[in-house]
């Protein structure tokens, strides 16, 4: 690499601030800084109480045995604090299947949203930054599909890996996931706005391949942009359950959603045992995945949502 | 919005002025492909293949007797005439006039809320409010059924405590409008998010300026905000149009908890996955996906249109 690393820093400067347009500090003392309002307060905390209680609800029910999670006001403790033998009983029901559930959605998500982010990203790359012939025709055909629900190509797309022979394979699952049309307009406008074109020109003067060129400078500056794709793919195919309801008839390669599903459906069938404490405890191991890596990323993806928005 | 951004980046690709230059230029424009290849592959494999599957399938019809054969417009012929499919596209029509203007409304109240700067504790709002996005709709729709239960949840407690009977949330005549409100929770965040991240990059001095001309914080919102974020306003109404006519798997999830509420065919999508997965009729139920698809899209066209010329 020729680029002198001075250079490098002050454009990954200057692209920063582009990416994140007027976010802070521009706004004077009145505007930026206007009095906090009580009433408004009060009124937008209303619609917090009614996201914020079905999550308390499940955190308070997972802590009950079956008998008291009947017998008890539903947003309050009750009873023996039984979270720990529920999650003991969640995690050995029926030899372990949650785990292997577990497993199986870690599976779909590393190969699925991690496959769906990089071909966003290099495909993003390649719209921010590259005539090539036939891309005004990429660029139609996929906006075109987007707009295509995606259950009109559920059963076709069945038929289709049937014959293949992928149908109760993990392959079912994790192929469609790959494809993330909002990941790849996300990474295009990004790249847009974060990589300066001058640098690229400035690396193929020097003689770096292209390869070479979006891995030692493009990569880096797209960090923001990767971090919310990722997050959104990691969402969507975490949460998946219509493709792997279509496509996986063996429970062994059941996603947690599926299987959260089978559980609560065992009560319905004859003779099924009624396991409502293991299907809350298990609703609540499943969403604390997502949930932390939202916050703890937050900085990450709400200055690449940011960016994303710039073009709208 | 997106045709004028690709002008923009083949604008910023100026013609090359030496020879050399120029011969390099070529051999680059197809590099393009080698970054947007690997994603168009695995597109053409999973959106466009089924889509033209799909339309094949939609022509004939599987028999007993005779297996295969083409019937022409006969499956659209039938689907025109079935009334089981039309109560179900009623269904989500009415579904979609409701719940979508009530969760976007809520969504951009609370985005204005947020970026007034007037709320206490604003990014705690931000957060909580969004965390709904990141639960599984399986366990979304398992919490809010539980709560709805008049056993165990909160309707029952309700019940219990004020010796009065509610009407059962999971009821034939009230069960579209619970699921709204599970559909409501769980993308409102979502929504508010985007309206949010596109409210941040409007210019401060559109307000610095307002505030010299004594506008009021109501005046600053109908006449620079909102028409500002009329691109983010316009996606998030096809996002939801989409949304609403695919409808799935809360219905189905809920199912288990309401089986006489729920129908096979309460949804299209419903009735097209009940048509292939216990009815066989794989050949019917593309066709109901196509003029799902049909419907979608045009709907989706309008708004677009309809959000486009008001930006005139």
């Amino acid at each position: 690499m020729t680029i002198p690393s001075t250079s490098t820093s002050t454009s990954t400067e200057r692209s920063r601030t582009a990416a994140r347009p007027m976010m802070r500090s521009r706004r004077p003392p009145s505007v930026d800084r206007p009095r906090r309002n009580v009433i408004l307060t009060l009124v937008t905390g209303v619609v917090l109480v009614y996201t914020l209680v079905p999550l308390a609800w499940l955190v308070i029910n997972a802590t009950k045995t079956q008998p008291s999670l009947f017998g008890s006001f539903g947003l309050w403790f009750s009873g023996h604090f039984a979270l720990w033998d529920n999650i003991v009983q969640t995690v050995t029901y029926d030899h372990g299947i949650f785990l292997r559930w577990l497993l199986n959605t870690v599976l779909y998500v590393v190969a699925g949203a991690g496959g769906a982010t990089l071909l966003a990203v290099l495909g993003g790359y390649a719209l921010a930054k590259f005539s090539f012939p036939g891309k005004r025709a990429v660029f139609a055909i996929v906006i075109g599909a987007v707009a295509v629900p995606g259950t009109a190509l559920a059963v076709p797309t069945f038929l289709m890996f049937s014959r293949m022979g992928l149908t109760n394979t993990p392959w079912a699952v994790i192929i469609p996931s790959l494809i993330s049309p909002f990941g790849l307009y996300l990474m295009w406008t990004f790249a847009s706005e974060a990589i300066p074109t001058e640098l690229l020109e400035a690396a193929r003067m020097d003689g770096a391949s292209e390869l070479r060129t979006f891995v030692k400078i493009s990569l880096p500056l797209l960090g923001p942009g990767i971090v919310t794709v990722l997050l959104f793919t990691m969402v969507a195919t975490w949460n998946n359950y219509f493709l792997p309801l279509i496509m996986l008839k063996d429970p062994t390669w059941y996603p947690l959603t599926l299987g959260l599903n089978a559980w609560n459906a065992q009560a319905a069938t004859a003779g099924g045992e009624a396991i409502f404490n293991l299907v809350i405890t298990a609703s609540l191991l499943t969403i604390l995945p997502l949930v932390t890596a939202f916050l703890v990323l937050q900085r990450f993806w709400q200055s690449g949502l940011a960016a994303g928005s710039v073009k709208e | 919005m997106a045709p004028k951004e690709w002008q923009l980046v083949t604008q910023t690709h100026p013609a090359p002025a030496r020879a050399p230059r120029s011969r390099r230029r070529v051999a680059r424009s197809w590099v393009g492909w080698g970054f947007i290849g690997p994603f168009m592959t695995v597109f053409t494999l999973v959106f466009l293949a089924p889509i033209v599957y799909s339309i094949y399938l939609s022509l004939f019809r599987q028999q007993l007797v005779g297996g295969n054969s083409f019937v022409g417009l006969d499956n659209y012929r039938r689907a025109f005439a079935d009334a089981q499919f039309w109560s179900s596209v009623a269904r989500v029509g009415l579904f979609l006039a409701v719940q979508v203007p009530i969760m976007l409304g809520i969504a951009l109240f609370v985005a204005l809320a947020i970026d007034s700067g007037r709320l206490f504790g604003r990014n705690f709002f931000r957060i909580s409010i969004f965390l709904p996005y990141a639960v599984p709709a399986v366990v979304a729709t398992l919490m809010w059924g539980f709560m709805y239960g008049t056993r165990f949840g909160l309707i029952g407690n309700i019940d219990a405590a004020l010796g009065i009977t509610l009407s059962d949330p999971l009821s034939p005549g009230l069960v579209l409008a619970s699921i709204g409100n599970i559909v409501t929770w769980e993308f409102v965040g979502y929504n508010m998010l985007i309206f949010y991240s596109a409210l941040r990059v409007v210019p401060t001095s559109l307000y610095e300026a307002a505030e010299i001309d004594g506008a009021g914080q109501f005046r600053v919102i109908s006449a620079i905000k909102l028409p500002a974020i009329r691109g983010a306003l316009v996606i998030a109404t096809i996002f939801s149009i989409i949304g609403s006519f695919q409808l799935f798997n809360e219905p189905s999830i809920l199912q288990n908890l309401a089986p006489n509420a729920i129908t096979t065919y309460f949804t299209p999508n419903l009735y097209a996955y009940s048509l292939s997965f216990s009815g066989q009729q794989y050949n019917y139920s593309a066709t109901v996906a196509i003029i799902m698809g049909l419907i979608t899209m045009a709907i989706a066209y309008v708004v677009q249109l309809r959000g486009m010329r008001k930006e005139a």
